[in-house]
């Protein structure tokens, strides 16, 4: 069976275990209907020119897990940022691990999807915030919100920050041969608040994968929001992260994209700047081998007037890999004085890689702003020949040329331990080990 | 300051198209209607051998079965095909005719365009194949042309007179398939210029074909086909003004470039049909398919000045198949009122060592809409190759649009591509600057204009730039609020 009709098939069964009083049950339905009539999005659209979902739907995905998966916190604690302390939002196959997790109610709500979505406390925020930045005609969206049950719930009031910074992590524990997990996340941080948040998909077996995650973010005025996600998960892991960012007056909201790995990855990063004096920031860096592939698709809307966003993607593609950046601004009318800038820098290293990228602006402002650059090259043989000739190996002073290269995204990362962690994950992925952190 | 901001706005508003007159030259003119009798109508009516008319019906049969394109970043009333009618002609042309039989009427309508074909002759050293409605009127230095063994003709006679050529080139580059609208023009095509630069010979002037479109009602569906053989250089100069007219009128044109080992082959356009009125009336639709092919060591260059047309659709493109070949694109597009443009180019990289440079500039103003589409597609087996883009775009005035579009796709590892894209309006402290030194308004904004397009004007013939520049001076003139 096709798995759209397998997904739309499973909803009746899906409503049977919730409770269809809810008034999110009508969101549901309506979702459902939505991608039923719209399926699979495929390449002739253009938002999916470049990749394909095919290969995806023709793989038999059970829907629901059917037992609890437990694994032991030493099995995956190198998945941990295990350095610091941190607050903990675990999930195993889709369900809830207690026994992993570290929540709290403690001035700021740092806890679960499910009970935000079925507990009255929660009905006013649910009611205000629910699939209210989510798209309501993006077909996988609308899938997601379908099937929304689980996932992280973090509210953050006026005026609060967390003492930590929140991990979020999802596990597949390849029980099930193929398995299609819908996580969905709300995120809220109030006037004044600031929140550090960590994502991650991590497969622990090569069996398949299918992560579909909508993520929403409401940042208040002045809020700061930082978002750090790590894909760097197994051959078999497919994730489609879309991630809906609502701003008001003065907020900051920075997304970091570290892709090194799994099967598929695409991000739909979309921002609306729905207030003035607002600074929307995208850095991601790309570095993919075997047959990965990775698409990054952004859109930042100018709807109001003294704003910024800034992009620098870099992307480093070896071996069968194919990288794919679409990134759109579109400023409008009122949005005057707008600076939108935007930067995609590629590297390709190996004859069968391939880089797509179109960047896209749409202008309807006269006072602004806006430029992208995008660049399509190789490393400075001279800049190598110099390394080597002062004793650095080839391998290494490649591998140092491709730091640099990657180097001004990664040091806006905030958290120190973080960021030694994707270095090592770089060093690792190019296979050096050069003794020093950048 | 003579003006204030809005007198200026309010005095573009109101300008009328320039050359916006009709003139009344009586026509034989087709019935309204596509089918496949008029397409056998066109053929005969042009004495085509029969491969002609079967490749028109090819063509046809295809485009019946065809959807509009849809992708396009523009927004227009679709075209009525059976409305149109697929054949015009000039009672009064004959191709062999000397100048002075040629309808008086038609020669003042040319002096009214301010050009005098035989003041060009003397003073400007160009020969004009001049099509009027679809057929020539008058081919001039044929002579000159034919010494050095250049065949410059309408392509009707060329494929009366050198059918071995055309059936050889013609669709290689553009395939009667490629699109909806080249599929149209291939069944329709009426007529057009046909070029061929024999091997090594240096074409001695610049070949200079000025369309127009007279009768109301009546699409245009030009063909041309310039083929460079190996080691010939030629620069083909194309420009366009239209009567004002206040129905839609529909120009599909094909443009077909055929450079062969170690040529060079030179396009320069200025466009400036009907945009429509300030009210966004009238018109003329612009879908134009233009490519050319690049073999070993050869190059093509695309220049264009576009300022007119209420819908443009256009994406001049080059083909680099041959190692070593060079493909270039420079182009301004000025929108005002309520014009649109979706234009751009497609460089392919297919050959070693190949090279493209994109220099695009992109000015809306008024109401306007303007797009930059462009593809640089570097294939697995391209070595080294090369590419710049520089797209720039200004905004004048916040009611207009400026959108970039760059699809850039490598296959190669050794592909080095560049994209830059900027768009900014212009500066006040500019303007304030110029208004200090005494310069008004107007002429900073013009001076600005300029600076801002030199890149691409740099590019044009010199008969072509001064008038490009004049143009651009016409299109935006009090345009800035």
């Amino acid at each position: 069976m096709e798995l759209k009709d397998k997904l739309v098939s499973s909803f009746m069964a899906f409503e049977n275990n919730v409770d269809v009083e809810n008034p999110v049950h009508d969101i549901r339905t309506e979702a459902i209907k939505n991608f039923e009539t719209k399926g699979f999005p495929t390449k002739k659209e253009e938002a999916w020119k470049y990749t394909s979902l095919n290969s995806l739907r023709k793989i038999d995905f059970s829907i629901f897990p059917k037992t609890e998966n437990t694994i032991e916190y030493n099995d995956v604690k190198q998945y941990f940022l295990h350095e610091i302390d941190t607050y903990k939002i675990v999930f195993v196959d889709g369900i809830y691990s207690s026994y992993l997790s570290e929540t709290t109610h403690d001035g700021v709500d740092i806890c679960l999807m499910s009970s935000a979505l079925t507990k009255d406390m929660y009905k006013p925020v649910i009611d205000v915030y629910f699939n209210k930045v989510a798209s309501k005609e993006e077909s996988l969206t609308t899938l997601n919100t379908a099937f929304s049950r689980e996932g992280a719930y973090i509210y953050i009031p006026k005026n609060k920050m967390p003492k930590k910074p929140i991990e979020i992590l999802h596990f597949a524990t390849g029980n099930e041969a193929s398995l299609m997990l819908q996580p969905r996340n709300l995120i809220i941080v109030e006037e004044n608040a600031e929140v550090q948040i960590i994502e991650r998909h991590q497969s622990l077996t090569s069996n398949n994968v299918l992560t579909n995650a909508v993520t929403e973010i409401f940042a208040a005025d002045n809020a700061i929001v930082d978002i750090y996600k790590l894909q760097n998960d197994t051959a078999g892991a497919s994730l489609i992260d879309n991630t809906y960012i609502d701003q008001k007056n003065k907020s900051v909201v920075k997304v970091h994209t570290f892709s090194f790995g799994g099967k598929l990855t695409r991000n739909n990063l979309n921002f609306y700047q729905n207030g003035e004096y607002i600074d929307s920031i995208m850095k991601g860096v790309t570095i993919l081998g075997e047959k990965q592939h990775v698409d990054h698709h952004t859109l930042v809307h100018h709807i109001e007037p003294n704003c910024e966003s800034h992009q620098d993607y870099k992307g480093i593609y070896g071996e069968s890999s194919t990288g794919v950046f679409n990134g759109k601004i579109i400023v409008d009318k009122i949005a005057q004085k707008t600076n939108a800038f935007q930067q995609n820098n590629n590297i390709l290293i190996s004859d069968k890689a391939t880089i797509n990228t179109k960047p896209q602006l749409e202008i309807f402002a006269d006072d602004v702003k806006c430029s992208h650059g995008c660049t399509i090259g190789q490393l400075d043989e001279d800049a190598l020949f110099y390394l080597q000739s002062r004793g650095i190996p080839l391998k290494e002073a490649r591998a140092l040329l491709m730091y640099a290269f990657a180097n001004n995204v990664l040091e806006s990362v905030r958290i120190p331990e973080l960021k030694s962690r994707i270095n090592a994950l770089i060093a690792n992925k190019l296979g050096v080990s050069l003794g020093f952190d950048l | 300051m003579a003006y204030t901001e809005e007198e200026l706005k309010k005095e573009l508003e109101t300008k009328e198209y320039e050359y916006g007159f009709y003139t009344d030259i009586e026509s034989d003119t087709f019935p309204k209607g596509l089918n496949e009798d008029i397409v056998r109508a066109i053929s005969k009516k042009k004495n085509e051998p029969q491969w002609m008319t079967d490749w028109r019906l090819d063509a046809f049969r295809v485009w019946e079965k065809m959807e509009e394109p849809e992708w396009a970043n523009v927004n227009y009333e679709k075209p009525d095909f059976q409305a149109i009618s697929y054949y015009s002609a000039p009672k009064a042309a004959d191709p062999n005719k000397t100048l002075d039989d040629v309808d008086p009427d038609l020669l003042e309508m040319y002096r009214k365009l301010g050009i005098s074909v035989d003041e060009q002759k003397k003073l400007q050293n160009v020969a004009v194949d001049i099509v009027v409605d679809s057929v020539s009127v008058a081919t001039t230095f044929k002579k000159t042309l034919a010494e050095k063994g250049i065949i410059f003709m309408p392509i009707s006679e060329a494929i009366q007179e050198h059918p071995e050529l055309v059936k050889k080139y013609m669709g290689t580059v553009v395939p009667k398939t490629d699109n909806f609208y080249a599929a149209l023009n291939s069944a329709v095509f009426t007529d057009g210029s046909f070029c061929y630069i024999p091997k090594g010979v240096k074409c001695p002037m610049e070949l200079s074909t000025y369309f127009r479109i007279n009768e109301g009602g009546t699409g245009q569906f030009e063909r041309t086909l310039v083929i460079a053989d190996e080691s010939s250089y030629v620069s083909y100069l194309e420009g366009c003004t239209a009567p004002s007219r206040d129905e839609n009128q529909l120009h599909a044109a094909v443009v077909e470039l055929i450079a062969l080992d170690d040529a060079e082959i030179k396009y320069s356009t200025v466009q400036n049909w009907f945009p429509g009125n300030a009210e966004g009336k009238g018109g003329v639709y612009n879908f134009v398919t233009k490519r050319g092919i690049c073999e070993k060591n050869s190059k093509i260059s695309w220049t264009q000045v576009e300022t007119g047309s209420a819908v443009t659709w256009k994406y001049p493109s080059c083909i680099l198949k041959g190692d070593n070949s060079i493909g270039e694109f420079y182009s301004i597009a000025v929108t005002n009122n309520y014009q649109q443009a979706d234009t751009g180019t497609k460089m392919i990289h297919l050959g070693k060592n190949t090279k493209s440079t994109i220099i695009s500039k992109g000015i809306s103003a008024g109401k306007s809409q303007n797009s930059y589409r462009g593809l640089v597609q570097v294939g697995s087996r391209a070595e080294n190759a090369r590419n710049f883009s520089q797209c720039d775009s200004l905004l004048m005035g916040n009611e207009c649009g400026a959108h970039t579009f760059p699809y850039i796709e490598a296959k190669n590892k050794s592909a080095m591509i560049e994209h830059e894209a900027t768009t900014s309006k212009i500066g006040e402290d500019q303007i304030f600057y110029c208004n200090q030194r005494g310069i008004d308004t107007e002429k900073a904004i013009a001076l600005i204009v300029n600076g801002f397009s030199k890149e691409v004007l740099n590019k044009l013939p010199m008969e072509f730039a001064v008038e490009a520049q004049k143009l651009l001076e016409i299109s935006l003139e009090g345009s800035v609020g």
